[in-house]
């Protein structure tokens, strides 16, 4: 089509072209894994789909090879022609890159991106071609098979022994929106097996072996997983930008070890910053090593806080009961398939400067495959060291138990050994006081184990060694002896104590593991969100030691959906840091950032970047969740948001399904009653008409009939009309209608009913188009002629009127006839109104009814009034300003 | 009735249906076939070879209009006499290769004219009449010119597209999408508004009475149709 040049007006096609000059087209590739699967018929769909929603859409470009289902869709496209290319004696046909970007569609369809251009051409590569008409800004289609992905190539042809020569860099895909075409492989080596697919002569000779069934698998997958990759870089980009944990593709993953020491946050923050840039998802682990059980307060604050800070940065958290650092460190990386792992390095940090030398060398030892970054952590201020190393997580001094048995112990074997002494082995004597010493370190902790050392020590000093019965030791090796015991007793109580803290942390871990199961299991069978709320109330209680309170989203504000205890309250400030961690989608209250006045800590449970509820958890007088709970707690919540999901999927499913359920049961009892109606009228009009042809019939008689019929059907349509508007069943198709040549064709479908009623319209020529639905605005003329020819005063004409008002159109149809009953004008509209006293009470009561019910499923409204000189009625419909249509009025 | 009279299916499962539309088509000297389903119809168009196929959409075995596309190839006019109103089955039917659409309850006289305009068409789709006229106005479309009672009118080139498009189908309802398609090209099938301005300018110029239109009427929902040719 040649553009229309008469007009000094922009045209809408140039306006058109403006606007897509002004930016760059969009590339949608259709990905196949191999020829035949019907990536070009798919686009050709997709293209078709685009131009029935009015984009202008040519086709630069397509091979169908003949195969007639592809050539079928080509009907109704318009057709760039192609470029003729003279190369050495024979013809060759390419696309026509600049008619193309001469004609300049919204969207072009460019087949087989990988294709090689003929010599000469502009570009030697068609997706240079496609560059170009994307910078243009002409939206692209194109396809292209797996195998022509030039980081696939390599992989492609080691396994298919087929190397394709034309290739496409892997960037050009990059901003590409990739659509899969699939299908599985023992239907394509079908449609090969039926002529269908389309093989170039280079490759027949391979065609057996490259169309295998494990070659087609093994294609589909890469395509698939190329496919994937693309869809998860654009999730990615969003999930990035929004900090949320969401599901990853595998590849890269950030391990950052956090601890107690105040830099931690700043490793948190590079952690995120490296993730970012490997589009990686990322773990934030504290090593809880039996010397962090020994933390004080602010230790344990500090490291929730960074924690937390990484939950928020969308970072997963974990944290791993382990001897010491590395170890633990060690163990999460292989368990996480980690490949980079951030450490800090502080000068004096036990962190990373252990008895066993550095963390670093022993990491980069430890887990060869991984990269290990090693980051300063910021100077730490002097803190006490505490006394008495890791016996001191035994609680100081140990029970007084302890030290009563040490004493009783030793004085059994002393007693003993006074017996044994009797036998003359005094060296053996020594080794009899280990017994109490160990068992008393081994039991009750190093401070009972260095008691039982001394007290052992002076026993045997006491009563064994010469001068006896005195505290003096003459002998020097006597000396170690007695010093070996106290020896013995500290390096017993240090293993011991060591060996018992683990056991008590791996039980604690595995309790967490079992209870988070455990949970995980009762959340499945869940169907309600109030059930899943006292379930999580219940176990987080449990498990955490807290009062717990459930809310979620009410008419006004968040409720209490359950509570544990059950009669947990709120008050004001409280319910304030709940609406604040819902809306924003933080956590508020006790402990966190924000309305810290608050007893409770409110958890938002996330489903992706909307809060669904809202989770709190307070202790007494305390702060609600310690460093070493709030994994187990974040954990908790983030099954209890992912259960929430899957409820208010499922609650939504169940909706859609009954509702679809109801619009088809309606749909197919209207169209059968109509059908079922319709039909003897059908007859009954029909057989009228022809018995008004044949001779000898009583007219009149026949005509009374025929009128009659007329009604019943007017009536019939009207009863299903109105059952569409009040089964709420009304589906509209908007598209613009001009005001006059709707009602001249309700005008001419009443010529019958109206005659001896005129229909004379008075419209301003330059009346703008309103959107509406053509046929229920034709229902709704229909009836309001319909309504205005029974009560007009006979040979009077019905006058309809249009004219725009500030905030839109009016459109009323005028008569002149019997009057409507001043202050009762709104009740016609009623359905079966029939006004007491009034001349216009006869019909069916249903036209108006619907007039009301179509005009306003279409956004218009309705009045109507009476008029005195002549008496009559006035119908109007009231079209506000969206429904017209903008700048048709200029025409 | 003659021999040579063109041979009409009635495709409809009710019998008195069936039964009124043959009465009225004898009257009007045309020979008649019935089928009362999809399958029978189908027999019927290879068999009877009828010129006409009168088609119900609500047949016991398959949807009518699944089956317009295997009707049409045998190579029939086919008009869609059905009680299903809604636009959505207009267009679906004529974008699918029906020539015409009446409703249910419908005017037999209506059926008739409407029969009359698709067997025209089909005598005159080999030989386009090269002038096409309609009351006081002429549609040449061999010199690309419109005249009113001699006179010639100006139109604009996407005006013209409109009457001409109209006038090589006289009598009959073309959707929107196909008009918007021949005088717009592909892509503008949705752009109606296009279609109603060149509606609104055509009347203005060729109308005697632009407020009470005789020449060209607008189905609503669905397309135009030039009248009186």
């Amino acid at each position: 089509m040649s553009p229309n040049r008469d007009d000094d007006r922009p045209s809408p096609d140039a306006l058109l072209r403006e606007a897509a000059k002004e930016r760059r087209g969009r590339l949608k590739v259709f990905l196949g894994a191999a020829p035949g699967v019907g990536k070009t018929f798919e686009m050709l769909l997709d293209g078709r789909e685009r131009q029935k929603a009015g984009t202008d859409v040519a086709i630069g470009i397509v091979e169908t090879h003949g195969r007639a289902e592809t050539d079928a869709l080509l009907d109704g496209y318009e057709i760039v022609p192609r470029r003729e290319v003279d190369h050495e004696g024979r013809t060759l046909s390419e696309m026509d890159l600049d008619a193309i970007i001469e004609r300049r569609p919204q969207l072009v369809l460019v087949d087989e991106l990988a294709h090689t251009n003929a010599p000469g051409s502009r570009h030697p590569k068609r997706y240079q071609d496609v560059e170009e008409l994307l910078a243009a800004g002409i939206h692209v289609y194109s396809t292209i098979n797996v195998q022509h992905l030039e980081s696939l190539n390599d992989v492609v042809a080691s396994f298919t022994k087929v190397r394709v020569r034309e290739t496409v860099p892997d960037g050009v895909l990059d901003n590409a929106e990739i659509e899969m075409v699939d299908i599985p492989p023992d239907e394509l080596i079908e449609r090969l097996k039926e002529g269908k697919v389309y093989v170039p002569h280079e490759a027949t000779r391979a065609l057996g072996h490259f169309f295998s069934k494990s070659n087609l698998s093994a294609l589909r997958e890469l395509a698939l997983r190329r496919a994937a990759q693309a869809v998860d870089a654009q999730m990615l980009e969003h999930l990035r930008a929004h900090a949320l944990a969401g599901p990853w593709a595998a590849g890269e993953r950030v391990v950052v070890a956090v601890s107690e020491l105040p830099g931690s946050e700043g490793l948190v923050r590079a952690a995120k910053r490296l993730s970012d840039a490997l589009r990686a998802p990322w773990t934030a682990v504290f090593i809880e090593t039996p010397r962090a059980a020994a933390f004080g307060d602010a230790e344990r604050q500090q490291v929730a806080a960074v924690l937390q800070l990484a939950a928020q940065l969308g970072a997963h958290v974990a944290s791993v009961p382990a001897t010491n650092v590395i170890e633990g460190l060690k163990n999460y990386t292989v368990e996480a398939r980690a490949t980079q792992i951030v450490v800090g390095k502080s000068a004096r940090s036990r962190w990373f400067e252990l008895r066993h030398g550095s963390v670093v060398d022993a990491l980069v030892r430890e887990t060869p495959g991984v990269a290990v970054h090693v980051l300063p952590l910021a100077e730490r201020p002097e803190r006490p060291r505490l006394k008495g190393g890791t016996a001191a997580a035994r609680g100081g001094w140990g029970s007084p138990a302890g030290y009563v048995l040490s004493m009783v112990m030793v004085a059994a074997v002393t007693g003993l050994g006074i017996s044994l002494y009797a036998l003359g082995s005094l060296a053996n004597l020594a080794l009899l006081y280990l017994i109490p010493v160990m068992a008393a370190a081994t039991f009750y902790g190093l401070r009972t184990g260095i008691f039982a050392g001394l007290l052992s020590s002076l026993a045997y000093n006491f009563f064994f060694l010469p001068p006896l019965h005195t505290f003096t030791i003459n002998d020097p090796s006597n000396i170690v002896t007695a010093l070996m015991l106290l020896a013995v007793a500290a390096v017993t109580s240090q293993l011991a104590a060591r060996v018992r803290l683990q056991a008590d942390l791996a039980q604690r871990s595995a309790g967490q593991n079992a209870a988070l199961a455990g949970f995980a299991r009762q959340l499945t069978g869940l169907i309600d969100a109030e059930a899943l709320g006292r379930t999580l109330c219940g176990e987080a209680a449990r498990l955490l030691g807290v009062d717990t309170i459930f809310l979620l989203p009410g008419a006004k504000e968040l409720e209490p959906a359950a509570a544990f205890p059950p009669e947990s309250r709120l008050d004001i400030i409280d319910r304030t840091a709940a609406g604040w961690a819902y809306d924003h989608c933080q956590p508020a209250g006790r402990g966190s950032e924000t309305l810290t006045a608050s007893d409770w800590l409110f958890q938002p449970l996330m489903v992706g970047e909307k809060a669904l509820a809202v989770f709190g958890v307070a202790r007494e007088l305390e702060d609600p969740v310690r460093s070493d709970q709030l994994p187990l707690l974040l954990s908790l919540i983030d099954q209890a948001a992912l259960a929430l999901e899957r409820i208010s999927l499922e609650t939504e499913m169940a909706k859609v399904s009954q509702l679809k359920e109801r619009d088809r049961l309606r749909a197919a009892l209207l169209s059968s009653v109509s059908h079922d109606l319709r039909t003897p009228l059908t007859t009954i009009l029909g057989s009228i008409a022809e018995l008004r042809r044949s001779k000898g019939t009583d007219k009149a008689l026949v005509a009374s009939i025929e009128s009659e019929a007329q009604r019943l059907n007017r009536f019939v349509a009207n009863l299903l009309d109105m059952a569409r508007v009040e089964s709420g069943a009304l589906k509209l198709a908007l598209e613009p209608v001009d005001l006059t040549e709707a009602v001249t064709a309700a005008a001419h479908d009443l010529k019958q009913a109206l005659a001896g009623h005129p229909v004379r319209l008075d419209v301003p020529p330059d009346l703008p188009l309103v959107r509406l639905d053509p046929q229920l605005f034709h229902h709704c003329l229909i009836n309001l002629l319909d309504n205005a020819g029974k009560y007009a005063a006979p040979e009077t004409p019905i006058l309809v009127e249009t004219r725009r008002r500030p905030d839109g159109l009016t459109l009323s149809v005028i008569d002149a006839g019997a009057a409507l009953p001043p202050g009762e004008e709104m009740r016609v509209f009623e359905t079966f109104a029939r006004l007491e006293g009034s001349d216009r009470s006869g019909g069916t009561g249903l036209g108006l009814a619907i007039v009301k019910g179509f005009a306003e499923a279409m956004g218009a409204s309705v009045s109507a009034a009476g008029r005195s000189d002549p008496t009559g009625a006035c119908f109007s419909l009231h079209f506000p300003e969206e429904l017209l249509v903008r700048g048709s009025e200029a025409e | 009735m003659s021999p040579l009279a063109p041979r009409i299916l009635i495709v409809d499962d009710e019998a008195p249906i069936r039964r009124l539309i043959r009465t009225a088509l004898e009257r009007g000297g045309y020979r008649v076939v019935e089928a009362a389903n999809a399958r029978e119809a189908l027999n019927a168009i290879d068999i009877d070879r009828p010129e006409v196929v009168l088609l119900d959409l609500g047949l016991p075995d398959r949807d009518g209009i699944e089956i317009i596309p295997q009707l049409k190839k045998a190579g029939p006019a086919l008009v869609v006499v059905s009680a299903r109103d809604a636009t959505e089955a207009k267009v679906a039917a004529l974008d699918l290769g029906a020539d015409d659409y009446v409703t249910k309850p419908f005017d037999t006289e209506e059926v008739l004219a409407r029969i009359r305009v698709v067997l025209r068409h089909r005598l005159s789709a080999q030989a386009e009449a090269p002038v096409v006229t309609v009351g006081a106005v002429e549609i040449d479309l061999d010199a690309r010119m419109v005249r009113k009672g001699g006179e010639e009118v100006h139109l604009t080139p996407r005006e013209y597209g409109f009457v001409a498009e109209l006038a090589r189908h006289p009598g009959r309802v073309l959707t929107h999408a196909h008009l918007l398609r021949a005088i717009w090209g592909p892509g503008h099938e949705g752009d109606v508004e296009y279609l109603r301005v060149a509606a609104r300018a055509v009347r203005q110029k060729l109308e005697a009475d632009p407020s009470a239109p005789v020449l060209i009427r607008n189905e609503p929902g669905v397309g135009y149709r030039l009248m009186g040719a």
